[in-house]
């Protein structure tokens, strides 16, 4: 069974600027934001996988994007080197927390700059790493060093989709659902070499954060917004559950960047 | 061209980081060479790359280094010119590196730093503080000054010959001996001076007595009245000689226009001591004093005029350097921005100008001693062109094409 982590939003809020969608003039709502994230929680938790916990912190309000923590293959922990120091703050939490449930720390040399699985997920044994906006190339090498994987490190290029989390979604049968204009142009051709069946999502539907989503084997949640891409994935014979999540998307994140899979990966092939 | 050398490390062929990085390296502008690739053999093995990049412009090399970073490209470590302080004034440190006329870098702190200038035969100096490098002369050198020694850290880039179809200099090295057709080639030159005059080239022309005494006077007056001349180097006697022909007709006592006609060889020394009496070349044109011939022609067209002197020069004529030191810094000033050459019948002044240009400025020797020419091309080894002929035919004809307004490139 799945394990997951997430971070109830109790100190959520718009409390600075570090993506084009954060604007302090146009806060998020703590009830409707608390609801959301009530609700991604409850669907989870109805799903084959386990749900863990970690307490929020005052003066932290991204700590509920727990997918930006670091990344977890096998019992082994990478903690993120967040690239603004607003969320500089989370990293020694989540560390203590991978640490409590007997994870051994893999630390990156401290002047690269990685953001855990919102910039790093596996589709089939590669591993595909988003770069420029958050985490740097470099880490990507040392991050194929500690692991011993097929790396694929692919630039983002609109400032809206900062995260490789944000427009690209791979799911179990080797497939994937994307937004390829996120990416430059060498990084859609090694995608398109490197992965069977992909799913091109409309601008219209990614910019709903239809990418971020959690891919549990047949269930898929994502927010609501994309019935084109829902409609496409149930053709393939995946269910998809669809929760509001605009008060997230107020910050830049939705469902995926809400969960980090502990781990994302038993092994590496 | 400003160089340095980038390593990729990762999985950069499946991720075509490569591509990327070497697409971008052009799409800039700049040029690459793959120094060393290793590519992995097992689908999780990374691969190495080692490119060499080089750009025009130091500016161009580090924005492009910068976009280059991003895509994890890491700047190879290259070892700093060493350096000795010189022993005493006028003496470089044993070992000191020589240079040539080639676009010359020396790394310093990491980073490469242009000589300046490409200067053949000299040593150079680097001011640590001020991070400049100079090619500097015995001369030039003072005790203590640091100057690189050995070849560790130092970076010399041959001249790119003109590949342009249209150009004559891409056939290097050429000389045309005294027996070959020459017509076409000096077609050609015509066209190459125009072109270069347009493009607001500096044209240099280096001339020896025999203009004079061959009566090619007259055509080479031609090219500085139609503006082809924009630097003008001869000796003394060149000088003494061009005078004398203005104001008496003849050059060392001999009337070209005259067949046989010999007498006056005393004229010369009357010439020096009039152009002495007006207080100059310059004077002497003011003055209406000298009204005719190349020297009256640069004054009236403003020609740079850069006479040095030897021992057996008679005078000298004012504004003659006879300082060699001063005459060879006088000299190189003045080359500083020339682009296109003419040396003209005068083996010793040509060969001495040859040595002090860049290895991009375009070069004909014209000469009837074929070993002048074979010498003087020998030191524009990319860029020049030897004829072997008498100078008067040559500068008829290329006066002749040169103000013929129908032919037109």
């Amino acid at each position: 069974m799945r394990e997951l982590l997430l971070c109830p939003p109790d100190y959520y809020g718009i409390e600075y600027e570090i993506n084009p969608w954060m604007s302090r003039a146009r806060g998020a709502q703590a009830e409707l934001a608390q609801k959301q994230w009530e609700g991604l929680h409850a669907t989870l938790s109805k799903l084959d996988c386990k749900v863990h916990l970690i307490a929020p912190q005052p003066g932290l309000p991204d700590m509920v994007f727990t997918a930006n923590a670091g990344l977890t293959i096998g019992r082994k922990f990478i903690p993120s080197n967040f690239r603004h120091t607003e969320r500089a703050g989370e990293q020694s939490f989540f560390v203590e927390r991978m640490k409590q449930r007997g994870y051994e720390v893999r630390w990156l040399p401290e002047n690269l700059y990685f953001e855990g699985e919102g910039d790093a997920l596996f589709s089939g044994d590669v591993l595909f790493c988003g770069y420029k906006f958050r985490s740097d190339i470099q880490s990507h090498r040392a991050i194929a060093d500690m692991l011993g994987c097929l790396v694929i490190s692919v630039e983002l290029v609109d400032p809206r989709f900062y995260h490789l989390d944000t427009c690209f979604c791979p799911l179990p049968d080797g497939g994937a659902f994307w937004f390829p204009m996120a990416f430059d142009e060498y990084g859609q051709r090694a995608i398109r070499e490197h992965v069977i069946d992909l799913i091109d999502v409309s601008q219209e539907e990614a910019t709903h954060f239809s990418c971020n989503a959690v891919v549990l084997e047949r269930d898929i949640v994502l927010p609501e917004g994309a019935p084109q891409l829902v409609t496409r994935l149930h053709e393939r014979g995946y269910r998809c559950h669809e929760l509001p999540m605009s008060e997230f998307i107020k910050a830049g994140g939705a469902c995926k960047c809400l969960v980090m899979f502990m781990p994302q990966r038993e092994s590496v092939a | 061209m400003f160089s340095e050398t980038i390593e990729l490390r990762g999985h950069i062929i499946d991720s075509l980081i490569l591509p990327k990085v070497l697409d971008q390296i052009l799409t800039h502008g700049a040029n690459f060479k793959i120094g060393e690739i290793k590519i992995g053999k097992r689908r999780a093995d990374q691969s190495f790359a080692r490119i060499e990049v080089s750009a025009k412009t130091s500016e161009a090399l580090d924005e492009l280094i910068l976009r280059l970073r991003q895509h994890g490209a890491e700047v190879a470590e290259h070892a700093d010119a060493q350096l000795a302080a010189s022993p005493a004034d006028g003496v470089f440190p044993r070992d000191f590196y020589v240079t040539t006329n080639q676009q010359t870098f020396v790394r310093f702190d990491g980073k490469e730093i242009e000589v300046r200038p490409a200067m053949m035969n000299s040593a150079i100096a680097v001011d640590r503080k001020r991070r400049a490098a100079r090619a500097v002369k015995f001369f030039d050198v003072h005790k203590g000054d640091e100057i690189v020694v050995g070849h560790q850290g130092v970076r010399v880039v041959p001249v790119q010959r003109a590949t342009s179809r249209t150009d004559l200099f891409q056939f290097i090295n050429t000389i045309i001996d005294a027996d070959e057709p020459k017509s076409a080639i000096i077609r050609e030159l015509a066209g190459e001076l125009r072109r270069a005059h347009a493009a607001k080239g500096k044209i240099a022309v280096v001339a020896g007595p025999a203009i004079v005494r061959t009566g090619a006077s007259q055509h080479l007056v031609r090219l500085i009245e139609s503006r082809y001349v924009d630097r003008f180097f001869a000796g003394n006697a060149f000088a003494a000689y061009d005078v004398e022909r203005a104001l008496f007709g003849t050059s060392l006592g001999v009337n070209p226009d005259l067949a046989f006609a010999r007498g006056g060889h005393e004229n010369h020394m009357r010439a020096v001591n009039a152009i002495r009496e007006a207080g100059g070349i310059a004077a002497a044109v003011q003055k209406n004093i000298l009204t005719s011939g190349i020297m009256h022609a640069c004054v009236r067209h403003n020609v740079d005029i850069v006479l040095t002197g030897s021992i057996r020069d008679e005078g000298p004529i004012p504004g003659v350097t006879t300082d060699a030191i001063e005459a060879q810094k006088v000299m190189r000033e003045k080359l500083a921005d020339v682009t296109h050459a003419l040396l003209l019948a005068t083996i010793q002044h040509s060969l001495a100008v040859a040595s002090m240009l860049a290895p991009s400025v375009k070069t004909v020797c014209v000469d009837i001693d074929p070993s002048a020419v074979e010498r003087a091309v020998e030191h524009q080894p990319l860029q020049s062109i030897g004829l072997v002929t008498d100078v008067e035919p040559f500068l008829r004809e290329l006066a002749g094409y040169l103000s013929d307004s129908r032919i037109r490139d």
